[in-house]
This record gives C-alpha cells, structure tokens and sequence, in this order.
C-alpha cells in the first residue's frame, strides 16, 4: 500500500478545524473583540457586561471573520482576569467557539492566561526578539506547550524593522531559532512583517508600503511554509477620520500585498471596499502611495481626501459642631474632610430639602466654595482640598440614586404630557488623560480632585490614552478643556502630536499642559505653535483652578489667552536668540576631552557573582527607613524641606497631618502587605572601547568579542567646558579594554507591585484622598527600595565599599560611592538603552515590570539604572548635544538617525 | 534497546494490538469494600469500593493477574491501572497524597508482568502503556448551566495533577505515555503541557505519546464539542506516536471516525472501541468474534496501526482481534511534504 502524503498547511481549530491551503482565499481576522481597537468592546469590558461583549465576537463571525483576535490590554483593566473571564464564556458559545482564536497581547502573561482556556488550536500575537533572543526562545517554547501557531513580530532589540532588508532578516533569524532550537513547524509560523502608516508628509515614511511588500515576496522565497499577517489599518493611520479614504487605501495596498503573499490579516471584517470598486480617481492615487510611484503622490491624495471631507480628623475629637443646623454641618464636614457623619447628614438635608439636587446646590457648593475661596487664597493646602473632594463625593453618591428617579418622574410625566422636557446644561466638562505611552498619573488625579472641587465634572481618561480616544472622547462629550498629564520624556513628543492633531480636527477649546517632565518653554516653543487655539502650561493643580476659570469666562478668556500666547512668543524668541550663546564642540573634540583616569594605579573590584540576583517579596519593614519624604511632601504641593517642613509657620499644621495620615497608611500597607517589593540586580564583565561604548559580556566571558556581547551606547557632553573641565561619557567611568584591566557595570529594576486592587477599592469609596496617598507612597518604597538595595550592592554583593556608615540623609545627598543613573534622566538621556537593561536583567520575565512603548516601566512605582563603582564616577548631566554626536551615536546602535532624534528630542542642540 | 526505536520499528512491521478493559475484568472478582481496604487502608475514614486504581497497592495480584491474562491473549501494549489516578479524581476518597505511589507501584506492577511474559515468550517486546485518564473534572464546561464562565478547576490544578501522575508512571517504568479518553481537549492539553514539562524538568528524552480521543455520539463531537479533526488539529503539537479513538461508541459506530483520521492523521492511528453500545442492562454484549470481524475491515483498507478494546471487553476479544488482524500489513505512515502544491 502507497504512503499518503500529508501537506504543511497551517491547520487551527475551535471547535472546527481551519486549514490555510494555497488555494485559500486571504484569512480575515476579527479585529473588535479588541480593547484597544474597539471603544464600544473596551466599555463593555470595563463594566463587565460580558454577555454583551459576547455579542462584538458574535458579529464578528457573522460577518465573515475566519479567526477571532481577542485583546484585553488596557491599563485599566486586570489583562489576565478579562482575558480567563472572556474566553471561558466564548467558549460556552459553539457559534462563536468554532472559529480558532487569536491571542493577543503585547503582555505575554495576558497570552499565557488566554492559552489556558482554549481546547483549539490558537495563534499567540504575538512574541518576539525585541527583548533578545533568550526571552524569545522561552515563549517560543512556552507556545509551543500550549501548541500555539504563533506570530512573530520583525522586531529586535534595535527596534521595529522598517526596511525591507530588516523585515527579511529579522523573520529570517527567528524562522532559524524557532525551527532548529525551538522544534517549530515552519508552517505553524506567521510573520507580522510591520505595516507602517505612509502617507504622512515625512519623506521616509514613502516607501513603508513597499518594503512590506518587498519583503512578502523574500520571505515567502525563503522560508515558503511561513504565513504573512499584519495589522492593515496601520497603513492609512494619517487619514484618520476619513473613512473613504481609507478603506480604498485598504483595499488597494490588500490587493498588492495578497498578490505579493499576504496570506490573513487583521481587518474590520465589515468594512472593506472591493478593489474594483473603488471610485477610479481614488484608486489610481491609492495607488500611487502605496506603490510610492511620485514624490507628489501624498499631496494629492491629501488634497483629493480634503475634498471627499468637505461634504482631618481623629485627634480632635471637638463634637460642638454636631450642633449646628444641617447646612453648618455639611459645611463643616467638607471644610474639614469629615466623612463619618456624612451620609446621615445628606438624607438628613435631602428630606428637608424640596429636591435632592438642592442639596448639592446648596449647602454643598456653599460649603465647597468656601474651599474653593481658602485654597484659593493659601489658606487650605492640597491635601485638605482632596479630602474635602472625599466628602463632596460621598455625599453626591447618597443623593444620585434620588436625583436619576427623579429625573425618570420628570422624563415619564412629560410623556404623559405630551410635553417636552429640558434639563438644564451641566457643570463645564474638563478631560484630563495622561498621554499615551506614560503610566504616572499621580499629578493629573490631583488635578482632577482639584478642578472637581471647584465644581467642573472631570472625565479622566486614565493613563497611556491614545490621541485619538483623547480627542473623540473631548468631541463626544463636547468638553471645555482638554488637560493632558506625562511624566516621561517621549511624552512631550505625544503632547505636541495632540496639539497638531487638534488643530487638523478643527478644535476650538483650550489644551492645558502639565506633568514632571512638561515646561513653560517646552510649551511656548514646540506645543503651542501647532494649535492657535490656546496652550497653556498650568505649572501645579493649585493654578489650574484660576486658569480654567479664565478660560471659561466669556470675559477673561481672550485677554487671558493674548496674555499668554504673547508670553510664549517671547520665551520662543528668546529660545532661538539664545541658542548661539553657548558653544559646542566637535564631537572629536568632546571626546578627546574625557575624564582622565588613571586606570594604570587602579584595580577594579569584582563583584561577588556575575548574572543576574532576584528579590521577591523583600521585607518592606526594612525598606520603611530609607525613605526620603522630601518628594513625597512636593507630590502633594508643599514645599519645604523635610522634617523641617513639619515646623513651617504656613503649612506645617498641614504638613505634620500629611505626614501623621501617611505613617499610618504606610504602617498599614506594611503590616498587611498589600504592596510586593521586588527587584532584580546583575553584574556582567565589561570594558569601555576608549570612547563612549561599554561592551557588556553579559554571556560569553572571553575577551574575545562574541554575539553574546550587548554594547552600551553613552551619550557625551558637547558644551564647551571652562580648561581642565572634562567633557564627561558614562562610559569614561569604566576601564578601557586596552588598559588590560578587567571592569564590570551593573544593573537593576526594582518595583512595587500590588497597587491596583487598592486604589480601585479607595475609588470605589470615593477616596481620592488615600488613593494618592497610596500611590505617593509606592513611588517612595520604590525609591527607597532602590536606595537599599543600591547599599548592599556597595557593601555586599559588588563589595566595593566595606567601611561605609552614611546616614539616610547623607544617602538623600547621594555621598556614598559609586553611581547608579537611570536611562532616560540626564546622565543618559536615551529611554531606548532601557530596553538593553531590561534584556540583561530578564526584568520583565524575573519580577514583571514591562515597558510600555514610550518606555515608561509599568508598574508605575518601579525604577531602574546601572550601577557604576568607580570613585570617581559621579552624577552630571548630558546637556544639549550636536549633529555629529547624534549620527555617529545612532549609527553605533544601528537606528535610524530620525528614530534616535525623536527620542533625543529633548537633549538637542538642533531642530530635527 | 532503546524503547523509542523498537516501537517504531514494531510498528512499520505489523498492527499491535492494545489490552482490553480493566473495569470489566475487575467486576469479575466481585471485589468488597474490605477487599478495596486491604490491611493499610482498613481504617480509612471515607469508602474506597470502587476506587479501583487504589488496588495496585491492595489487590496487586488480582491487577497483575489481569495484565496476564491480555498479554497471554496476545497483547503488545498493556496499560498501567491508573486511569483515574491523579490528584484531582483521587480527591473523592480523600486520597489525592497516594496519587503518585499509585502511579509507581502501577507503572511497576505492568512492567513486572511484561518482562516476565517476554522472558518466558522472547518473540517480540511488550509494551507499558502509563495510562492517563481525562479526570472527574472539565477544563472547557461549567458544571453550573447558570454561569458558563464557572470552571471547577483551573489549568493549572490540572496540569500539575497530570505532572504528578507523568512522574510517578514514568518513574515506575512505563514504556510509552497513553492520553486517552480524551472528551475534553484542553484536558489532554494540559496532559500534554505536563509531559513536555516534565521531560524538560527532568532532562530525560521523552518517552513516546499515544492520544486516543473520545467521540461522545452520533454528532462525531467530542463532548467539548470539537469535530475530529479540530480534535486532531489542536492535539498534533504533542507529536504523538499515535492518535486514535476509544470507548463510547462500538466498532460499528467508530467506523467512519476511523476511516477520516486514517486519511488526515501524519501520526499512526488506534482504535480500541466498547464491545459495542450497552444493552438496557447496561451490559455489553458484543461478542469477541464479532468485533474482530469489525476491526479487521478497518485493517484491511488501511486504516489502523494499533488496535483492541476498551469498555466490556475481555481476553477473548483481544485474542480474537489479535488472531485477525496478525497478518495483515499496517497502514503506512503518511508523508510529509515539504512544500505547499
């Protein structure tokens, strides 16, 4: 009997199988059952109104779609549970059920969770080299065991590959790892080969369609049983908001890419035009974007587009005020951040008043303007208005249930009536988002609590929001104000695409600017010369109050807004006037200027282990006293030293109240360990080249080089320094390979895990007052835990201090020996070596921190950093830097130029 | 020799036949509750009649008596007495902390009776099969119709169950590792994930996998609901040695089943159906000659590489598969070609 023969198609399964032949049409993915994609999916998900969300996925395969993509990463929500929760539910339904699966996350533990759930056969979306080669090896096994197809990302440690040629070597050197290490049938690996938005008016971005498509036909040359996918909509990213356009753009860059051997993609299953179809104009200029056959191409279609558009408390135990009428009492509760009385009082007042909303009308804004007038006035401090916020809140949650029944009455009365009924326009509405790509949002909730006391309703958007949700969000519920929070720096570059993006949507309400890393020069010279509506930098919550006021006022609002845009004018005049004052030098010259060690008379010490240590779950009873409360005193906006602060003649009442509530909190959160410090060191050989590349043997520990090897890229001063001042590079801190001396650098993320389950349970009590607490507090465990740890590294683990007895405020003032600087902060500017550190360190897979794609740590609370030992090494700062510096640096890392400038951004000398 | 290549090479040259049931061969004993007890257990605080996987530690006899008989009718695979012997289905009896010593002392016990059959008959190897029950509990369906998102167990729970049982069986000295009545897939899934890791764990190669699913009736679903072949779709990343059907249906009802995966299937197939469907008595009543006669169809068109019985059937039945099927050729292992037209 003849042996039949068996084809390598792609096979999936729900309850159904799905064979990929060649003869297979393109495969539509599902693409709503997405929280990233889908509002409508995203709210149901929140509220967790499954059964509805079950009905996106329902219509999904209704439509046509062949796989289901699933997302649930969204920062609000807990991935791994909304993950468990919707896929056991889907698969209680067999119409849905029968169609295989697409697991997506950029959260491998959000995917793990997702493969625990389904009997079919799923596709991971999707994992790759981007944290290096080892990480990869150990998902790509882990999918495996789950027996996964799984898409791999052209994506590397470098970055995302935009070229052609990287798209193809990339896949080329996964598609080697997983079929010979990983034992992966090539046939069960699809490749996202990154499609990149085109047409966005920036010369480099022409020809990203065709490097996709170039790379489609090498890669199935190559490695012919592979599968090629890719999220479609990327490509027309720049029309946004023009729907024709796009889904010709779709269909014209589909018809190229499946001709080419795109085999599935993740599409609106619903929304897709058919290539014939598409009005002849149209395509013929779809087509030549997405073929990049003319340099005038993007205009005209921008051009051809605009014409399709045109159609206190405990210790104090004083009761007198118990006396009073109800009005003096509600008053007295929101002044002094009383909530035990507060829902007795409400009914109280409720019952005596005609209509529950003249209580809030009332006495409660009675009682909040007179806070409103004392914080106004310096005589109530933030922390005192954030607990008047509680009271407000509580209150306002006794009488909605009353205020909604009546308006129902009203709503059903006029029905009877046959009358029509109008209720009266609400507060002014302000939203605030922190913007995409940025976690902290400590700054922006106080901002929040802040601008709700003064009677606006604030629609906070959370952290890591997208432009595009910000700015339908603002249109949807037609806000007044739109504030925007970051505390990284990339997040200025996503302020200033909001700023443009406003100003091409034609809107006409104020962006008010704020956050750590935000400035009123930053504001004056790259955020407000996009949008002529108004930009204002608001410096802490205290001005936002007076700043929105001007702003709302019909009156004040064009004054104010002439005020400051001629402010701002002038800072941009005197930005660019003042540049040619300092002088640079040739990077040649910064760096023949180094720091002069001698390394000849030095022995660098080694450390007591090389790889990586892990903490989990260190006791945070010793981490408490090395605390520095001198920041967490400014979080919440009084200023002074600490403890002298507790003293001070103005805040100290307040002050020593703060600090009293947060001893308390903290001894809490302690004793009932709500939050986990964990954190992750390593020490690896390395040696400096001699000027500003430190080569880290962070596997292979022979001299000689090897692929093992990661190189460090240090950032050098340019700025011409005063004689025998050197032009100082991380890198000078460490032994040169040619002196013969063996060096080693260390590193290390820590973190406090644990925040989420609290902060909701503090607002879902409407106390925002110990939710910033608490998450003022985690940043200071985690610095403190970073200070601890920092300390036994010195003493113990790297060893090279024995004889050290600082105290904590000699720590504070950073006298120990040895540095540790963070990616990202001055030393070394650049956010993207985090991703090396990460990758050294397994951080994300060892203790769970992950990055987000501006890459901003997430947990919040967690800091990272090298640890250098040299005595001399020491903290500075960059500075501004030139042109040279900046090509020769991302030619060392092999990014491209216009990449490393935009994280740069910040740090240079020149406009890019 | 080395256990991997002497299967292989058993199964180029001929159909091998697998054991029959183990249930039906124990009801013969008419076993008491003193007699589930034995001595070590006689003051165990919940009933143990029943648990019949308990009974390599107190009847090893009467289970070792029965490897003999099936190797006596002409067995190549017999299965280890572990079908429900995991931490999970152990819980009923409270014994979930004598999961893993089950599982050694079955592994053992088996192998005891292999080795001494094939000294005594030296034609051809005899094979332990560690068998790997699908549990009293379900990965894909709530057991409560008012919330289908409820599960009873996670994969997790059941996985490190299975891992447990892996070790045991493997470290009792089974030859091959049998996944079977399978009529959840994602329970086989985590059976799978458990021996992946488990070889990993462990750094031993790994032994090889058999997977025999379970089609529930007439609808040719698993009771999770999958077809076969989305069934075989998403068990194929085992790289099972074999993937094949058991128990539920009789070999009248299996046939087109068989006949399918013999077609899709680029791992060798089994089939060791019920002796037919139970009559009002819940008895089966097939007899041994005809479900041979069934079974030998199959292997003439080339359908099957592993075959026998499970549910109600007895030495006879082995005997009588083991007599029609011996001369007749394997199906051949299918091809697998390297490009896509």
């Amino acid at each position: 009997m003849a042996s039949a023969t068996i084809k390598p198609f792609l096979r999936l399964s729900g309850l159904e199988p799905l064979v990929v032949r060649p003869q297979t049409n393109f495969v539509n993915i599902g693409e709503r059952t997405n929280v990233t994609g889908s509002k409508k999916f995203a709210r149901l998900i929140r509220d967790n109104k499954y059964e509805e969300a079950l009905s996106v996925a329902r219509q999904q395969v209704e439509n046509g779609a062949q796989v289901l993509d699933v997302n649930m990463d969204d920062a609000l929500l807990d991935g791994e549970k909304a993950m468990q929760t919707y896929m056991n539910l889907l698969q209680a339904e067999p119409d849905i059920a029968k169609i295989p699966i697409m697991i997506d996350s950029s959260k491998f533990s959000i995917i793990e969770a997702g493969l625990k759930c389904v009997q079919g056969k799923c596709i991971v979306n999707s994992i790759s080299m981007k944290e290096g080669e080892a990480k990869f090896i150990e998902q790509a096994i882990i999918c495996k065991s789950y027996g996964a197809a799984v898409i791999v990302m052209a994506f590397d440690e470098l970055g995302q590959a935009d070229t052609m040629r990287r798209k193809v070597d990339i896949s080329y050197k996964a598609y080697k790892i997983l079929t010979e290490r990983v034992g992966y049938d090539p046939e069960d690996i699809i490749f996202d080969l990154n499609i990149f938005a085109i047409a966005t008016g920036i010369e480099e971005h022409n020809n990203y369609a065709v490097d996709f498509i170039e790379a489609i036909k090498e890669v199935k040359r190559l490695m012919p049983l592979t599968r090629i996918s890719g999220g479609v909509s990327n490509i027309s990213f720049s029309f946004r908001g023009n729907e024709p356009v796009r889904e010709a753009m779709h269909s014209v860059f589909l018809y190229y890419a499946i001709k080419a051997g795109m085999d599935m993609g993740i599409v609106n299953a619903g929304a897709l035009v058919v290539y014939d179809e598409i009005e002849p104009q149209l395509k013929q200029l779809c087509e030549d974007v997405v073929l990049n056959r003319s340099p005038e191409a993007t205009d005209k279609l921008l051009a051809f587009a605009a014409s399709v558009k045109a159609k206190d408390k405990a210790e104090v135990k004083n009761e007198a005020w118990r006396q009073g009428p109800v009005e003096e009492r509600l008053k007295h509760a929101l002044v002094n951040g009383i909530t035990e009385y507060i829902d007795a009082d409400t009914e109280e007042a409720r019952q005596k008043y005609p209509k529950p909303l003249d209580v809030i009308e009332g006495p409660l804004m009675a009682g909040m303007n007179v806070v409103g007038d004392l914080f106004g006035s310096g005589k109530m401090f933030l922390p005192q208005v954030v607990k008047s916020a509680r009271v407000m809140k509580k209150s306002v949650a006794v009488l909605t249930p009353f205020i909604e029944q009546e308006k129902e009455d009203r709503r059903l009365a006029h029905l009877a009536a046959g009358t029509v009924g109008t209720e009266s326009a609400g507060a002014a509405k302000i939203l605030l988002a922190t913007v995409k790509g940025d976690v902290h949002d400590i700054g922006k909730n106080i901002v929040g609590v802040v601008l709700g006391c003064n009677g606006y309703e604030i629609i906070d958007l959370g952290v890591m929001v997208p432009t595009d949700k910000i700015l339908e969000t603002a249109k949807r519920e037609k806000v007044a104000v739109i504030g925007l929070s970051g505390l990284i720096t990339p997040s200025l570059d996503e302020m200033v695409h909001v700023a443009k993006e406003m100003k091409r949507q034609d809107f006409d309400i104020p962006l008010l600017i704020g956050g750590a890393t935000t400035s009123r020069m930053h504001t004056a010279v790259k955020i407000a010369p996009e949008f002529a509506k108004g930009v204002v930098h608001v410096l802490d919550a205290s001005r936002s109050v007076t700043v929105v006021g001007s702003l709302l006022s019909p009156e004040q609002k064009p004054g104010f807004l002439e005020t400051v845009r001629k402010e701002y004018v002038k800072l941009k005049d005197d930005f660019t006037n003042k540049r040619t004052v300092k002088q640079y030098l040739p990077f040649a010259a910064a760096q023949n200027n180094k720091v002069k060690i001698d390394w000849n008379s030095f022995t660098p010490v080694v450390p007591t282990f090389t790889g990586t240590k892990v903490f989990d779950g260190y006791d945070l009873a010793e981490v408490v006293p090395f605390i520095d409360w001198g920041p967490f005193f400014i979080a919440w906006e009084l200023h002074g030293k600490f403890p002298q602060i507790l003293q001070d003649e103005v805040v100290g009442t307040e002050a020593t109240k703060l600090y009293n509530d947060a001893k308390a909190l903290l001894a809490q959160l302690v004793r009932e360990k709500w939050l986990k410090a964990r954190g992750v060191i390593g020490f690896w050989p390395a040696n400096s080249d001699g000027k500003d590349t430190v080569v880290v043997k962070s596997g292979s520990p022979s001299p000689e080089a090897s692929a093992t090897d990661v190189r460090l890229e240090c950032l050098r001063q340019q700025i011409k320094k005063a004689p025998g001042q050197p032009n100082i590079s991380l890198s000078d801190f460490i032994a040169p390979a040619d002196t013969g001396k063996g060096d080693h650098i260390g590193a290390f993320v820590v973190t406090m895990e644990g925040i989420e389950p609290h902060l909701k349970r503090f607002e879902a009590a409407y106390d925002d007052y110990n939710k910033i607490m608490l998450q003022a507090l985690a940043d200071r465990l985690a610095e403190a835990f970073t200070e601890l740890l920092h300390e036994r590294v010195r003493k113990e683990y790297w060893g090279y201090v024995h004889e050290e007895h600082l105290t904590n405020e000699q720590l504070i003032r950073e006298e120990y020996m040895g540095i540790r600087p963070a990616p990202g902060y001055p030393a070394c500017p650049d956010h993207t070596e985090k991703l090396k550190l990460f990758a050294m360190l397994d951080a994300t897979n060892q203790i769970g921190v992950t990055l987000t794609e501006s890459l901003a740590m997430y947990p919040a609370s967690s800091v990272s950093g090298w640890y250098f030992a040299h005595p001399e090494s020491k903290y500075f700062g960059v500075g501004k830097i030139e042109k040279d510096q900046v090509t020769d640096y991302a030619a060392r890392k092999g990014m491209p130029l216009e990449d490393v400038e935009r994280w740069l951004r910040p740090v240079l000398e020149y406009d890019a | 020799m080395d256990i991997r290549k002497s299967i292989q090479d058993r199964l180029k040259e001929s159909i091998l036949i697998i054991d029959g049931a183990m249930g039906t061969m124990i009801q013969r004993h008419k076993l008491e509750e003193k007699d589930y007890r034995g001595e070590r257990f006689k003051d165990w605080p919940s009933d143990l009649k029943g648990n019949n996987d308990l009974l390599v530690l107190t009847q090893p006899d009467i289970i070792e008596g029965i490897h003999r008989e099936y190797l006596e009718a002409g067995a190549d695979i017999i299965e280890t007495n572990t079908f429900n012997a995991q931490q999970i289905s152990m819980a009923d009896y409270h014994m979930e902390a004598l999961a893993f010593e089950i599982n050694v002392a079955a592994a053992r016990l088996a192998k005891k009776a292999a080795t001494d059959y094939t000294a005594r008959n030296p034609g051809k190897p005899r094979f332990v099969a560690g068998a790997i029950g699908p549990m009293n509990k379900t990965l894909s369906l709530s057991p409560d119709v008012n919330n289908p998102g409820f599960r009873a167990v996670s994969f997790d729970e059941v996985a490190t169950a299975y891992y447990e049982q892996i070790k045991g069986l493997v470290e009792g000295g089974a030859d091959l590792l049998l996944i079977e009545t399978i009529f959840d897939t994602l329970n086989a899934k985590a059976a799978i994930f458990a021996i992946k890791k488990y070889f990993r764990d462990s750094q031993q190669p790994e032994l090889p996998i058999l997977i025999s699913g379970t089609i529930t009736d007439a609808s040719g679903r698993t009771l999770s609901g999958q077809t076969l072949e989305a069934f075989y779709v998403s068990v194929m990343h085992a790289k099972p040695l074999s993937v094949g059907l058991n128990c539920a249906l009789g070999a009248a009802e299996m046939r087109s089943h068989i006949e399918e995966l013999s077609q899709i299937s680029a791992s060798y197939t089994s089939a060791y159906p019920n002796a037919g469907l139970p009559n009002t008595m819940g008895e089966y009543d097939e007899q041994p000659e005809e479900t041979a006669h069934f079974i030998e169809e199959w292997a003439a068109n080339g359908w099957v590489n592993i075959v026998g019985g499970c549910c109600g059937t007895t030495p006879d039945h082995i005997r009588h598969i083991a007599q029609h099927v011996a001369s007749i050729r394997p199906r051949p292992l299918p091809v697998k070609e390297k490009e896509l037209v």
